[in-house]
């Protein structure tokens, strides 16, 4: 079976981070993983975008038109992929930044997570990328909470592994809040 | 009978191309000498441009790589980096190092690459025909500029010789003249002061050759040798701009 | 083999020029290769080589002439506006017949254009690209672990063919990071450079590197010579990947980024019943018409995608038999306008 992930939001959200940790973990369950990253000429403030494809099987296009699970993390994304997700697929968006008011996506699941709330909760605002990844485990069970674990080690660089265990808990924060 | 002349090793047995009166050969001759005196010839490998230079090749019987337009210093900083013991020179007219190549030469002096680069300012493009040359001195004729240089449109001529010892990363720059037999004395002098710092490893080293061309100045070659001492040395002072090391 | 290891693109044609024991990279930041010329600049200096960033593309090139002409292998890395300047030393390297590596991370032009992925370049990467009607070698990566793999590649055949070669992928394929093997450096057979410039020393005759031909028939026969050569590349060196072709009843055709694209496209025409192949060429110059010839033998209705109004849709159209039908289908380059399968799989419908 192959999963693909779409995750969009400012540059300096961590939108890479995120895309990277997912990637990480999938490559952990034994999994083949491409990992297509845009984002805009600006080095801060633009639009950051990625998108993770993993499979036992081979990845194929990097570029995915409908995906099967977006996280959108700005008003800006929302407006412009959420309707993008695939029939049956996920929305998970962060409900601090984004008003969903009374946008229908018919056959697409809403996921409405608080990421900055939790993440200003767990004492760093920065942390939202880890309440999404979190949010994305819960809902999706190819890539269980554990894995990230050991995604950590390799997605962030060795000066920054002191940062682990409050990531873990932003991590676990946001599967908790996306659980059914 | 007692031989008193000979060519000098690094010089192929062949005539040269250059028209008569041209100061190419003799700096040729000069340059060839410093190498042999150094028993250089064995590790050098020469850079050649493009204009009237480009024939390097066909006189110096050295390794040679043929650089696109004002690239030499860039090709020569290649050849160095990949071979950084062997002796690398360029050999460029003031068309092609002081126009479409200042780029280049300025970079590489400025990283002090461990190179020497032989300058020949004729105030003129020989092979083209005695187009304006960044060198062309003001109020001189020549097919492109029919009513001589005009600072006010053209700027006036670079002074390379200066220009380069301003950065940091030269360690020897001068300007030499053919036009006497006193100056080329002081010439052959320079020039081996030139390889001594790359024998030595000591970076950058810069020589300016004044020159005549007398088939584009439109004068005899006694005449354009007097034009040298007239009109180019006033312009353009003889000596060392820059010696780091007083080799 | 070694373990996998999860990297850019970008970053695989890097480690790879450091396998294939690159000892020089000159080059100059663009996006978006700068990754290349950054990984560089940190690893190659560790094996002894050299890294500079030079002040200018044409420096770069240049630089890259000048140490290959020495002997050793050399490269650098840009992309649109920097390949563009690098055209002069190109043609120069091909008039002395060096070696050496250029990678080319296409972008969006004309112009500065923009940075999104593009396949408009195909062109001038194809058709040599500067003066002098002379051609380069090109390889089309569609995958991380392929640019890894022709970057070795390139270096071989270009030490072996005596001319430049090109790797040629966008930004889809160079910012992309996937699961590698960084294989070792293949053993292949490689010609004594006894033409480089090195000094009289190792050498009795002198050696000159130069692309200046002036003798009566020299550069005449120096043309003749380099079309024999093309030829004997197109028949060694085409490479090309075949997908679902056996029982195909319509072929799609593209390279790099718009294949890997195409091919998910693929799978979903297949599970909709219709029997759709892909023809990948991964050897740009050679064109692999052989495969093209052999597949339109019996296979008539060909669609050819692109990320350009269409350019290699000309090679297609002259490799393929006289009778077959070449649709295409094409994006030029732009923000948002990158294929999805989706996309892809519709203009699939409507041509089968």
């Amino acid at each position: 079976m192959r999963h693909d992930v779409f995750i969009s939001g400012y540059g300096g959200q961590g939108v890479l981070l995120a895309g990277n940790l997912l990637s990480y973990a999938a490559i952990h369950q034994g999994m083949n993983v491409s990992f297509f990253p845009s984002y805009g000429v600006e080095k801060r403030g633009g639009s950051a975008m990625c998108t993770i494809v993993f499979s036992h099987d081979e990845t194929g296009s990097p570029v995915v038109g409908h995906p099967s699970v977006s996280i959108l993390l700005n008003q800006l994304s929302f407006d412009k992929y959420a309707d993008k997700v695939r029939q049956g697929g996920l929305c998970i968006v962060n409900s601090s930044l984004v008003i969903t008011g009374d946008r229908e996506l018919p056959g697409i699941e809403l996921v409405q997570v608080p990421m900055n709330q939790l993440a200003i909760d767990l004492g760093d605002a920065r942390m939202v990328n880890m309440v999404a990844c979190g949010a994305y485990t819960a809902r999706v069970s190819a890539l269980p909470r554990q894995s990230l674990d050991e995604a950590l080690k390799k997605a962030l660089p060795e000066r920054n592994h002191r940062l682990i265990p409050a990531n873990i808990m932003a991590i676990q924060a946001g599967a908790d809040a996306a659980q059914r | 009978m007692k031989q008193v002349f000979t060519r000098t090793p690094s010089l192929k047995d062949v005539q040269t191309h250059f028209c008569p009166g041209c100061h190419h050969g003799g700096i040729h001759r000069l340059v060839a000498e410093a190498l042999d005196e150094f028993g250089l010839r064995e590790r050098t490998i020469g850079c050649a441009s493009v204009g009237c230079s480009v024939f390097l090749y066909g006189y110096f019987d050295v390794d040679v790589v043929e650089s696109p337009h004002g690239r030499a210093p860039a090709v020569a900083t290649g050849v160095k980096r990949a071979r950084p013991d062997r002796i690398v020179f360029t050999y460029q007219g003031d068309g092609d190092l002081a126009a479409i190549g200042t780029s280049e030469i300025i970079h590489a002096a400025n990283r002090g690459e461990d190179i020497t680069v032989i300058f020949v300012n004729n105030t003129t493009y020989g092979m083209t025909g005695g187009q304006m040359a960044p060198t062309t001195m003001p109020g001189q004729k020549t097919s492109t500029s029919p009513l001589g240089r005009s600072i006010k449109n053209d700027g006036a001529p670079f002074k390379m010789a200066e220009l380069l010892s301003n950065l940091d990363g030269v360690t020897f720059s001068a300007r030499v003249a053919l036009n006497n037999p006193r100056n080329v004395l002081q010439a052959k002098k320079l020039i081996k002061t030139a390889f001594q710092y790359q024998v030595e490893g000591k970076g950058f080293s810069f020589i300016e050759a004044l020159a005549a061309c007398p088939t584009n100045w439109g004068m005899q070659p006694l005449s354009a040798n007097e034009r040298i001492g007239s009109e180019m040395i006033p312009y353009f002072p003889l000596g060392i701009c820059k010696n780091t090391h007083n080799l | 083999m070694s373990e996998k290891i999860f990297v850019k693109g970008n970053e695989a044609v890097a480690m790879a020029a450091i396998e294939a024991g690159v000892r020089c990279y000159f080059g100059y930041p663009i996006t978006p290769q700068s990754d290349i010329p950054e990984y560089l600049s940190r690893e190659l200096p560790k094996t002894g080589g050299t890294f500079i960033q030079v002040e200018s593309e044409i420096g770069a090139i240049n630089m890259v002439l000048g140490a290959s002409a020495a002997g050793v292998r050399a490269m650098t890395s840009s992309s649109g506006p920097g390949i563009s300047l690098k055209q002069e030393g190109i043609s120069y390297m091909a008039g002395s017949e060096l070696p050496g590596v250029i990678v080319d991370i296409m972008r969006q032009g004309p112009g500065l254009g923009g940075i999104d992925a593009s396949q408009a370049d195909y062109f001038q990467a194809t058709r040599g690209g500067g003066h002098g009607g002379y051609r380069i070698i090109v390889l089309a990566p569609d995958s991380v672990q392929e640019m890894y793999d022709l970057t070795m590649l390139a270096f071989d055949l270009s030490d072996i063919y005596r001319m430049p070669a090109m790797v040629l992928a966008d930004s889809v394929i160079g910012q992309m990071k996937e699961s590698i093997v960084a294989n070792s450096r293949p053993e292949t057979p490689l010609p004594v450079k006894d033409w480089a410039v090195r000094g009289r020393a190792e050498g009795a005759d002198q050696n000159v590197v130069k692309s200046l031909k002036l003798g009566d028939g020299e550069m005449e026969a120096f043309h003749w010579a380099m079309h024999a050569r093309y030829q004997e590349l197109a028949d060694k060196e085409s490479r090309w990947e075949e997908y679902q072709t056996a029982d195909a009843e319509m072929i799609v055709t593209a390279f790099g980024s718009t294949a890997r694209i195409a091919r998910t496209a693929i799978e979903g025409a297949r599970a909709e019943g219709m029997k759709v192949g892909l023809l990948r060429p991964i050897t740009l110059f050679p064109f692999p018409k052989q495969a093209y010839t052999a597949l339109s033998a019996r296979c008539k209705r060909f669609l050819d995608i692109e990320l350009s109004t269409g350019q290699m849709i000309d090679d297609v159209r002259l490799s393929v038999a006289r009778d077959t039908d070449v649709a295409f289908y094409g994006r030029p380059p732009g923000a948002g306008s990158l294929p999805t399968p989706e996309e892809l799989l519709e203009q699939i419908r409507k041509i089968y």
